[in-house]
């Protein structure tokens, strides 16, 4: 074995506590929790388009009467059916061409319209402006959206977060509750609202509120149940935090990405259960549009004027999709530890 | 230690059972009595399932107790209500450090907002720059740099948590703290740092421990006095030396029959002693004083021999 040389004693050095503490050092200023958020949810380059798409909708949604070109109720018979045409320009899909017979022609001018009437979207059966009825109706579908929204986060979080928290007896109740309702099918709800209520924008709300929040509330419990026994829980007990403030601060922060992900099916679901029921014709009444009228009206004409239906599914699509994204990033920005 | 004798805990009597009334009714803790003094670390050691967890958390009144006093400081807190203002002082005084280090700080909240949760619950900081100062001194004391309170607590190791909850728990300013299995769930290079920790602080603070744990050599090495629990019952409770040279009971025997040691000639010898459990319990069975200082859980009759 060779012999291993010795190290004299100078040459070692004493690794001051300063430096050690030095490397330990932060750079990155300290924020809030909140702030995380956003900075990581803005570092999310889909997210963040998602959510500019759907600020943009809702912005034009608000602003509807100022936006919209035309009344969306306005019928001009002798204009009914023209194709997308903006303006002058000849851009191919926008210029007012249909096919008729095999020939290409220019339906503008079959309808003797003068020069400057056009429609960018195009005008349906009864020649109302497309585009002012697509913005009215994802208007109408979008508050369907945010009410559901509302309800399961006012009615169903609350209710899972009691119930999982309390346990026992009251859980057995509140659970016994929710079975009743869950088994009553929505369009059971609707129907026996029509009975009450015209048909139209607040009973479609109502049977959402009324059936809407099991799933949200089953979800939280659930959850709740399983946080409830997290020793960090218990230790805000025996700091003596109360039930409430260990909801606020311990449970929702840690149910979040639950919150997210079953908001982002609710928000689909609700628009989706508009447009089916105005789609059978039991939603929203005639003449008001919404994105599941104009879907079943757009359908009945399809093969011969496809634009019709093309814009309204493609703007449900678009929400849909963003509001799957946007959940998705939201639901990462909120986790620290999926930080960057 | 011990002869500066003023109980800071005495529990009588405790008994908590779950389930009351049904089929699966479990008598977690049954009928215990001891006395914890000011200043001294009073061990609790059993196997898994014996209720030393379950003591206690009676005692810091996370469970209602079935029945039983807890005196703290003279004062009987098992039966004061939640929310009440006695509770809010109660819970100033008396802190727990839990076993799992990874369960125990909510993720989503900053060591900042961790360690000063019960500054801001007991309204103990006037404004922020207070509430930070304080929790920098805390970080300090548990040898964290105090930079790192603005990060979240998945960015730190095991014994770093650890000591984090240490730190919360002494924001209060408590006298009594229950460590519940606080090293277990700990790297052994780790378990050293985090009980020796917790001895300065002892020291500095004259604070006095309830350690529950399953390792014994880790109570002796902690504790003054050490309780056994066995199925919910103290069956044998002495002073750390006396359970470790005069054990009497046949459970603390064969406790300490299991400890191993690093030596191969000893452990090739080493025998361990069972335990029955028909053979040992009968009914007419109580802890009593068999020796001075020395409590045995048996009959009149066994007691006589001593």
């Amino acid at each position: 074995m060779e012999q291993v040389p010795k190290i004299p004693k100078e040459k070692f050095k004493l690794l001051h506590k300063k430096d050690n503490q030095a490397q330990e050092s932060l750079g990155t200023p300290s924020l809030t929790y909140l702030q995380d958020v956003r900075r990581r949810l803005f570092s999310n380059k889909v997210a963040t388009v998602c959510l500019i798409l759907l600020g943009i909708m809702v912005l034009i949604s608000v602003f509807a009467p100022v936006v919209a070109p035309h009344n969306p109720n306005t019928q001009r018979v002798e204009y009914s059916n023209l194709p997308p045409k903006i303006g002058n320009l000849d851009i191919p899909g926008f210029n007012g061409m249909q096919n008729m017979d095999g020939k290409s022609v220019d339906a503008y001018k079959a309808v003797n319209a003068p020069k400057d009437t056009y429609y960018i979207l195009g005008t349906d059966y009864l020649g109302r402006d497309l585009l002012s009825r697509i913005i009215y109706g994802t208007r109408l579908s979008l508050i369907v959206a945010v009410l559901a929204t509302l309800v399961d986060l006012i009615i169903g979080l609350p209710y899972g977060i009691v119930s999982g928290w309390k346990g026992g007896k009251v859980d057995t109740f509140l659970q016994r509750i929710i079975e009743i309702v869950s088994s009553v099918p929505n369009l059971v709800v609707v129907i026996l609202m029509m009975i009450i209520l015209k048909p139209g924008l607040v009973s479609i709300v109502i049977a959402i509120a009324l059936t809407d929040w099991v799933t949200m509330a089953r979800l939280i419990r659930a959850q709740t149940f399983q946080l409830k026994e997290q020793e960090y829980i218990l230790a805000a007990r025996t700091l003596g935090e109360s039930s409430t403030k260990i909801a606020t601060k311990h449970l929702i922060p840690n149910l979040s990405s639950t919150i997210i992900i079953q908001t982002m099916f609710t928000i689909p679901n609700a628009i989706f259960f508009e447009a089916f029921l105005s789609f059978i014709g039991i939603g929203i009444p005639a003449p008001n549009a919404s994105l599941g009228t104009l879907l079943s009206d757009g359908q009945k004409a399809f093969r011969f004027l496809p634009y019709q239906m093309w814009a309204p599914a493609l703007i449900l699509s678009i929400i849909m999709i963003a509001t799957n994204l946007l959940g998705d990033g939201l639901r990462d920005a909120f986790d620290p530890q999926s930080s960057d | 230690m011990a002869d500066e004798k003023t109980p800071i805990v005495q529990v009588k009597h405790l008994k908590q059972y779950f389930n009351i009334g049904k089929a699966n009714e479990v008598k977690a803790v049954d009928d215990i009595s001891f006395d914890i003094y000011k200043g001294e670390t009073f061990g609790l050691v059993g196997e898994s399932g014996s209720g030393k967890s379950t003591t206690g958390r009676s005692i810091i009144r996370l469970y209602n107790p079935t029945s039983g006093q807890i005196l703290f400081e003279g004062d009987d807190i098992s039966k004061i209500k939640n929310r009440s203002p006695r509770m809010k002082q109660f819970r100033q005084q008396m802190q727990m450090i839990f076993q799992d280090p990874y369960a125990s700080l909510n993720p989503r909240m900053k060591v900042k907002d961790i360690i000063a949760e019960g500054l801001d619950i007991n309204n103990l900081s006037k404004n922020d720059d207070e509430r930070t100062q304080r929790v920098e001194e805390l970080l300090n004391m548990v040898h964290l740099n105090p930079e790192h309170m603005s990060r979240y607590p998945y960015e730190f190791s095991g014994g770093q948590r650890q000591r984090i909850g240490i730190a919360r728990a002494l924001a209060v300013d408590p006298q009594f703290i229950i460590a519940d299995e606080p090293i277990s769930a700990l790297d052994v290079s780790i378990q050293a740092q985090v009980v020796n920790l917790l001895q300065d602080i002892q020291k500095q603070r004259n604070l006095t421990y309830m350690f529950i744990a399953h390792d014994l050599s880790m109570v002796k090495y902690i504790s003054d006095r050490i309780a056994v629990m066995y199925s919910g019952k103290i069956v044998e409770l002495a002073s750390a030396d006396e359970i470790y040279n005069n054990p009497l009971h046949p459970y603390t025997q064969s406790l300490l029959s299991a400890i191993p040691v690093p030596d191969p000639e000893v452990e090739k010898t080493r025998e361990r002693i069972d335990f029955d459990h028909k053979k040992h319990f009968s009914d007419d069975q109580r802890l009593q004083e068999v020796q001075p200082g020395h409590f045995l859980y048996c009959s009149d009759e066994q007691a006589k021999k001593y």
